[in-house]
């Protein structure tokens, strides 16, 4: 057996057991799996000659057994998921362990007037058809492995569906919970958010690793926004030292719909996370934002891209990153102006503090512009923290550490403070300061 | 209060400083005049405790302490205040966080306990006010879009707040239009007192014009070439350096 062939087997043997469980009733859904994980096996992982990939090795990724999850997992105390809980405020609450739903966890939304939540467990079950729009080949990157890989075994997941003029007055959150298993495991949790026309909401998208996990997850999350619709939508990576993750996120967004996101990535031994928007129609708007922290040997590697395909369309991207040890980081953000999008106004910036000597970050901006009569901008920075800012803070009486925390904070404090709602921004100052102050503390000094 | 003698220094393998003396007690304001290049910002900058500079030969005594070997928040804490020339901005820091920490510091060092937000805040309020300076700025970051007036006001505040022993100002006069220089002069002479000593770095008369200083040097070349008092400023205004110049190579 050849290397590509072993690095598949486990998905391969996962499969096998998943269809010859003969769950799946509809047609349609039996052959969407099949098509999918052949588009799979055929491309197998990206390699690093892909550009996409250049600077995050699949290495790591193709050298561990992951067992494709069936059992449901067990019960985990719930004061467990304080720590990455939304308590500033009250909000819905979905758990998902392992990537299945924890019913017993959660909330039941219900009585919330147009607001329709399924999980995707059920839905499977009962009612494939209303999820076919959403996986149906036209629908999912065709060309990504990990889509493919998260259609061929999707298991669970939530569906989450907002009619017109519909004000989401509390957040919702959506926990995924990684939890240690005998053996570590693979799971692919499915998240599709739709907001009818001028409809409001607000997503927190948790992914949690408790001690010991050492799992892989691969998410794809697909948001629909209909005409004037807007959607806050956060991203916490908070995963353990051990877990895998790659995340997909797509967004596509019509006339004068708003989507704006704030990512986190806190945790977690080797993250890939793409983000994709599609402006597709007028007056459409979007705001990335994103702060990530790594230290020790993590890899936390953010791709971005949005496409203006539309005229009159905007985008604002803010992207700062703490690299700490002997962390790797990177950023790639492609913003792309079709060339009918006239009038678009696009601006881009990612700065990076580099605390140690072993730490790499790779950044690169990427502008594909054809149309004339657009404002695009883009800046990368890479520096150290400013040394006459630490002289400035210690003249005045600030011991070196805390002059050195002072400057962290304030840099990622940036981030924080581009979140609109007191509470929300609470929350992300929460999740920042649990993982901040060791970053510092293991420092070299330069 | 602070004993300076034979101090040589070198920046960039530069001998800045050659050989600099300078007594200060307490209660005594101390100005510093000289040409371009003479050393007196390089002076400060040491005495605060900005790495860069190589002693190579000298003493410098505050308060009975070897100051050249405490880091700079020692020095602070112990009372020595840096007024900066170009103050710098901090992005992320807001003012009211920074005085708080600088102020508590301070206090745990003299062994006074911690003061709570409240008290704190009424204290720098009544010194805002009388710095003339916007409530609003509390919560901006520290110097961040600030005019050089509000940079140079926000140091006097500072000082105000944190009350030390030794204030060191560096140019603090240099771009303020004459309201500004009149409010930091206010600001300056309020901290005067027989416990407070300064240093003032200056390249003109005008600030002294505020706050009468008891003694003027005259600092050329790494060294103190001429020192006398008040009225030696207003003759370096009136005829320039050279004839000091003169004088000392004679």
């Amino acid at each position: 057996m050849n290397a590509v062939a072993e690095a598949l087997r486990p998905y391969t043997e996962g499969f096998a057991a998943l269809t010859s469980a003969h769950a799946d009733k509809a047609p349609w859904l039996i052959n969407l799996r099949r098509d999918a994980f052949a588009h799979f096996t055929a491309q197998g992982f990206p390699g690093e000659r892909e550009e996409d990939w250049k600077y995050t090795s699949l290495r790591p990724l193709e050298k561990r057994r992951f067992v494709s999850t069936q059992s449901i997992p067990e019960q985990i105390q719930p004061a467990l998921l304080e720590p990455v809980l939304l308590c500033e405020q009250p909000a819905y609450k979905l758990i998902f362990i392992n990537g299945r739903y924890a019913p017993a966890l959660s909330d039941a939304v219900d009585g919330v007037s147009g607001l329709r939540i399924t999980e995707l467990s059920t839905s499977l079950k009962h009612d494939a058809r209303s999820l076919q729009p959403w996986l149906t080949p036209e629908t999912i990157w065709k060309r990504d492995s990990f889509t493919a890989l998260n259609t061929a075994f999707l298991q669970d997941g939530v569906l989450i569906e907002c009619d017109a003029d519909v004000h989401l007055e509390l957040p919702l959150q959506l926990i995924f919970v990684s939890h240690q298993q005998p053996q570590p495991g693979a799971c692919y949790p499915r998240i599709l958010l739709k907001l009818g026309a001028r409809s409001q909401a607000t997503v927190i998208e948790t992914y949690y690793g408790l001690v010991g996990s050492a799992n892989f997850t691969a998410s794809v999350t697909q948001v629909l926004l209909d005409d004037s619709a807007s959607l806050e939508h956060m991203h916490i990576h908070r995963e353990s030292p051990g877990d895998f993750h790659v995340s997909r996120v797509a967004i596509d967004l019509q006339r004068a719909s708003s989507y704006t996101s704030h990512t986190f990535n806190l945790g977690g031994l080797w993250i890939r996370t793409d983000l994709q928007a599609r402006l597709q129609a007028p007056q459409a708007r979007t705001v990335f934002n994103g702060l990530y922290t790594v230290n020790g040997r993590q890899h936390v590697d953010n791709h971005t891209c949005i496409e203006h395909l539309s005229p009159e369309t905007r985008s604002d991207e803010l992207y700062h990153g703490i690299i700490g040890g002997h962390a790797h980081a990177v950023f790639n953000g492609k913003v792309i102006v079709a060339k009918h999008a006239v009038k678009t106004d696009a601006a881009q910036s990612n700065n990076n503090l580099l605390l140690s000597r072993g730490a790499e970050i790779d950044t690169k901006p990427e502008l594909e512009i054809y149309a004339d009569d657009v404002q695009c901008s883009h800046g990368a920075t890479i520096g150290q923290l400013d040394k006459q800012a630490l002289f400035y803070l210690r003249s005045r009486g600030i011991d070196e550490q805390s002059a050195r925390d002072m400057l962290m904070e304030a840099f990622a404090y940036r981030l924080i403070e581009r979140i609109a709602a007191p509470e929300l921004r609470a929350y992300a100052a929460r999740q920042v300061n649990q993982v901040l102050p060791g970053m510092t503390a293991v420092m070299e000094q330069s | 209060m602070l004993s300076i003698k034979n101090l040589h220094a070198r920046v960039e393998g530069r001998e800045i400083l050659k050989g600099l003396d300078l007594e200060v007690k307490a209660g005594e304001v101390h100005a510093i005049m000289g040409p371009n290049g003479s050393g007196k910002s390089t002076l400060v900058h040491i005495l605060a405790g900005r790495d860069g500079y190589e002693v190579t030969a000298g003493s410098v005594t505050y308060l009975g302490m070897d100051l050249l070997s405490m880091p700079p928040e020692e020095r602070a804490r112990a009372g020595v205040f840096l007024a900066f020339q170009y103050p710098v901005e901090i992005p992320g820091v807001n003012n009211v966080y920074l005085l708080k920490a600088a102020y508590n510091a301070i206090r745990k060092q003299r062994g006074e306990p911690q003061m709570d937000a409240m008290d704190f805040l009424t204290v720098v309020k009544a010194k805002m006010q009388f710095m003339g300076i916007d409530p609003s700025f509390l919560n901006r970051a520290v110097n961040e879009g600030f005019s050089g007036g509000e940079k140079k006001r926000n140091e006097i505040l500072q000082m105000l707040v944190l009350e030390p022993r030794l204030a060191l100002l560096d140019e603090t006069d240099s771009g303020l239009d004459i309201d500004a220089l009149k409010i930091v002069a206010q600001g300056i002479n309020k901290l005067r007192s027989p416990e407070h000593a300064m240093v003032m770095v200056t390249h003109y008369q005008r600030l002294l014009d505020y706050v009468q200083p008891d003694v003027v040097h005259v600092l050329a070349d790494g060294r103190i070439i001429k020192s006398g008092d008040k009225q030696l400023a207003l003759e370096l205004e009136r005829r320039g350096y050279d004839w000091v110049l003169a004088e000392a190579a004679a």
